[in-house]
């Protein structure tokens, strides 16, 4: 099903809260086309093509809030998603912390979050896409597995109070593990794009395929702290650890990294090296995002780490109401400011330490201070003398993303990358980190 | 892979939870689907038309923070056209776009054939005509009024707080999985699956020092009805740590404790790093267990299609075929169970139309067998799937998903209490807490709720900052006592994922308390 036009939503939506007798009403509507394919052991394995749309109806009366939710547009279903809103909100338990819907609001200009190229992709489109890929393995002998997906879709929302938000987008996610035949080498490779035509998976491939031939007979070296280049996209499964974390309310509670004694905070202290620089900005033409989160505030540029001070922190628009602090939403996206030196500069400047290019399986150890642990993956090399001297075992490290930060060495030019956890897009600089620590190894490849 | 975040549908009334669908008009669906899809050239079909229910009714202290009732309803139809899958799903029930969805899997089957290497290969399969399978639930959650769970959850939260608790977040789930599946095999079949999670988090602060600490809940997500939460005296097991639950959980009692429990943690001796002996608990067991052998034996991952993503296996085949690969002690038998009453994995027949059943992975500390579908039966030699295959939605195909997979008891008699007054310098761990492996899954790092250092036999008061690291085959060989029959409990996962995209899968895992000896701890405070 083709996705609704800005006037299509909006007639839509102004038809649902015709039907409206609470004393405030909510709708938020989102539709999405998708397709994707999967290969492994140089074969297509899983595809598949999805359809799918939903509309959500909150209902008020004072503080009681009920909410319902139909994918049938006709005036009969619209009119009774409706209705049923309003029954649930009349038997809800008031909420003290329920917040009165929001009123008209500035978006500011549109994000470029929607490519034409992507919305255009056919099964052909991904099925070539991959053949490119397959023929660079299979030719160079070596063994693939990847994914490839594209989406599109729409948001809108609208109240009784006057609101109304649209936002169009696409996406692409092209991910290639390549091993080598006898399993020794492993090597991956991960984008993420607002735009199809970008993609360039015979490219990416060949990164892939490279790490993994490169990879094979690692050499065990002990554990302990030592000086890590990380690719932007092990950056980004550390880092956004950081920001999963930096909510107001968590933090003034007492339950987070950023909390102090007293129900003091951390926010306006130095966290972290002065050289960090973190913000979100819906307008990067590298990271589009949407100008509007799902309650409805607008999405702004907001700086979160300035100089390795910690300036603003997310919360719920109760939260910042009862604390006297800006409600600002959790960001569509983060970006860390980047440095001038390209990977392979970084490599150059490094005496001994050892390039990360993938991290896996992260999990938080202690919320206290942010301890995370998982594992080096799909190409872990050691460096010497500027050089990448040969490939190195996996690692299991224990190590804080604050922790990290404050023992930064040297920050390279960023670059959009994903998170292999998340699967959240990111734009972010590979890092060289003095005293990270690995505290076990892993023969996994 | 366990992921962090819960997944859920769109939201629905309640009273739409209690509506069923006549499986008459689901056939009729179907049949349009399969005929569609015949029509385009498929030479295999099979159809799920999926309405996935969730209910949550979230809480904190004395608020209610939400009440949400989810739907998702929706037919997906996968296809073998020219020896390649396809697969196509939509939310849109009119008999048009049924068949319309029908001839796009058939053409993404037929444009993927020429990136295949060999054709599918598919285990026979009998249709089994109209049948259906209902989960053995005593008390449907979706019919209990949500005001009865709300004042459950307000009322531990109420005992959390009273016993010293700063903060404490509560949750009920509640999923019922209504599954209809037709085949070009010959099978209608109904299946209509419920599980439940009640959990909690509580958090107490030290105002002086700022350090916090938290203690969740011990229960366990199950595939009961609401009777889950009626815990009877012979569902409690009294042990030096507090009460645990087996088969039912009294979430009451279990706050009530957890808060005093937290009490003690704060004041706990921060372990010093080294060799211990480990005596397991099931509720943090289950969770080793799920990660060290539910995922390595899977056989997608043993063949490298979950390479790019959750990882490959170091069970190999050769491993296998060797029939005397060593993964554990003589003591460790584990066992794959789709059957097992109660458990999460528990149906009467899989995603793909085959009859469920159980059967030995380690027997005896060997490696056996694996966890297969129909399309890899082949690969181990079978001439009939064992019944894995799962999608989390009609919206998602269906794919190798894990079984139960439950470490069996040990058959002399030995209980909790005797397993500490065995050892001299260990460890008991309960309840679940960090947790992380490699691709391969040979190197995992563990944490749990509650640690208690044993000495000489004897509980020696409560550590905390614990975490061990192991090798996946160290470890099973390292295992020398299992507590019997009488302590096996199951825990498990409602968010097990997988796949891309992503899916979750909910799984139980069986075993009774666990010792394994000099296994590595390590210290994980830290200052920022």
């Amino acid at each position: 099903m083709p996705i609704l036009t800005k006037t299509e939503a909006k007639a839509l939506l102004t038809k649902v809260l015709s039907y409206s007798k609470a004393e405030q009403c909510e709708v938020n509507l989102n539709c999405s086309d998708s397709g994707n394919i999967r290969y492994a052991r140089n074969s297509v394995s899983t595809s598949g093509g999805i359809s799918a749309n939903s509309l959500v109806v909150s209902s008020a009366f004072g503080k009681k809030l009920g909410t319902a939710t139909i994918n049938e547009f006709d005036d009969a279903s619209l009119e009774k998603v409706v209705r049923r809103a309003e029954e649930l909100a009349q038997l809800a338990p008031e909420n003290p912390e329920f917040m009165p819907f929001l009123g008209p609001q500035e978006y500011g200009a549109d994000s470029p979050t929607f490519s034409p190229a992507t919305a255009a992709v056919t099964p052909k489109d991904r099925a070539d896409a991959v053949q490119a890929s397959l023929k660079q393995v299979i030719d160079s002998k070596l063994n693939a597995a990847g994914f490839l997906s594209n989406s599109m879709g729409c948001s809108a929302m609208m109240n009784s109070k006057g609101l109304f938000a649209y936002n169009t987008s696409t996406d692409v996610a092209f991910n290639i593990t390549v091993r080598t035949d006898d399993g020794k080498g492993s090597g991956y490779a991960t984008r993420g794009y607002n735009d199809f035509s970008k993609l360039n998976a015979k490219a990416d491939t060949a990164i892939a395929a490279k790490k993994a031939m490169s990879s094979v007979t690692a050499k065990a070296i002990e554990p302990g702290k030592y000086t890590v280049i990380l690719e932007p996209t092990a950056v980004a499964v550390m880092l956004e650890n950081l920001f999963f974390s930096m909510d107001a309310r968590q933090a003034d509670e007492g339950r987070s990294f950023m909390s102090k004694t007293g129900g003091k905070t951390k926010l306006g202290e130095q966290l972290v090296d002065e050289r960090v620089n973190i913000y979100s900005d819906p307008w990067n033409p590298e990271l589009p995002t949407a100008t509007w989160s799902g309650d409805g505030r607008p999405q702004q540029k907001v700086n979160w780490i300035e100089k390795g001070v910690v300036k603003n922190l997310y919360s719920s628009r109760y939260w910042a109401q009862k604390t006297g602090i800006k409600a600002i939403p959790f960001p569509g996206g983060a970006i860390m400011k980047g440095g001038t030196k390209t990977l392979e500069e970084l490599i150059k400047g490094t005496e001994k330490g050892i390039l990360v290019t993938r991290l896996w399986y992260i999990r938080t150890v202690d919320p206290q201070t942010l301890l995370l642990t998982g594992l080096t993956r799909d190409g872990t090399f050691y460096i010497e003398n500027g050089e990448i001297k040969f490939p190195v075992k996996n690692f299991r490290f224990n190590e804080s993303p604050i922790i990290m930060l404050n023992n930064l060495d040297e920050i390279g030019i960023a670059e959009r990358t994903v998170s292999a956890e998340s699967e959240a897009n990111y734009l972010l600089p590979p890092l060289r980190i003095r005293d990270f620590t690995f505290t076990s190894l892993s023969d996994a490849v | 892979m366990l992921p962090a975040i819960p997944v859920f549908g769109k939201e629905i009334s309640p009273e739409q939870a209690l509506t069923y669908i006549d499986p008459a008009a689901k056939k009729i669906l179907s049949d349009v689907a399969l005929n569609a899809a015949r029509s385009k050239g498929a030479t295999y079909t099979d159809v799920r038309v999926g309405r996935y229910l969730n209910q949550y009714v979230v809480t904190r202290e004395d608020k209610v923070e939400n009440i949400v009732n989810t739907e998702s309803y929706g037919i997906g139809i996968r296809v073998i056209s020219n020896g390649s899958w396809g697969f196509a799903a939509t939310d849109k029930m009119d008999k048009d776009s049924i068949a319309k969805a029908a001839e796009l899997a058939v053409t993404i089957a037929k444009e993927n054939a020429r990136l295949l290497r060999e054709p599918v290969k598919l285990a026979p399969q009998k249709g089994y005509g109209e049948v259906s399978w209902k989960a053995p639930i005593e008390k449907n959650a979706f019919e209990v009024p949500v005001k009865e769970k709300v004042d459950l959850l307000l009322a531990v939260n109420d005992a959390a707080m009273k016993g010293g608790a700063d903060y404490i977040n509560s949750i009920l789930f509640a999923v019922n999985e209504q599954k209809y599946f037709a085949s070009t095999d010959g099978s209608y079949i109904d299946q209509d699956i419920h599980r439940i999670w009640p959990t909690f988090f509580i958090t107490k602060i030290d105002k002086a020092t700022g350090k916090f600490e938290t203690r969740n809940a011990l229960s366990a997500p199950t595939g009961k009805g609401y009777e889950y939460l009626d815990a009877r005296p012979q569902d409690k097991i009294q042990t030096a740590s507090g009460t645990l639950y087996k088969g039912r959980y009294d979430m009451l009692e279990d706050a009530t404790q957890g808060a005093r429990q937290l009490g003690e943690k704060m004041k706990a001796k921060s372990v010093e790093p080294g060799k211990y002996d480990l005596v397991l608990d099931p509720s943090h067991l289950w969770l080793t267990i799920h990660e060290s052998c539910g995922h390595p034996t899977e056989l997608d991952r043993v063949l490298g299609y979950e390479a790019n993503y959750a990882g490959t296996s170091f069970l190999t085949l050769d491993k296998w075929e060797s029939k005397k690969f060593n993964y554990g002690s003589k003591e460790v038998n584990i066992t794959a169970d789709k059957t097992e009453v109660g458990s999460l994995g528990a149906v009467g027949y899989d995603d793909e139309g085959v009859k469920c059943g159980k059967w030995d992975v380690i027997k005896d500390g060997i490696l056996v067998n694996y966890q297969a579908i129909r399309d890899q039966a082949h690969i181990l030699g079978l001439n009939a799937s064992q019944g894995c295959c799962y999608a989390d939605n009609w919206s998602s195909v269906q794919f190798q998903r894990m079984a139960n997979i439950s470490l069996q008891p040990g058959k002399a008699k030995l209980s909790i209490a005797d397993q500490i007054k065995n050892v001299e310098k260990g460890i008991y761990i309960v309840g679940d807490g960090s947790f992380s492996i490699d691709q391969q899954r040979y190197n995992f790092q563990f944490g749990g709720q509650l640690y208690y250092e044993i000495k000489d036999g004897k509980i020696a008061g409560m550590l905390k900052d614990v975490a061990y690291q192991a090798n996946t085959q160290e470890f099973w060989n390292s295992c020398v006592a299992i507590c019997d029959e009488s302590d096996y409990r199951l825990g498990g996962s409602f968010f097990d994922g997988k796949g891309q995209p992503g899916q979750v899968s909910a799984v139980s895992h069986g075993s009774a308390t666990t010792r394994f000896n000099k296994v590595n701890v390590i210290n994980t405070a830290r200052k920022i």
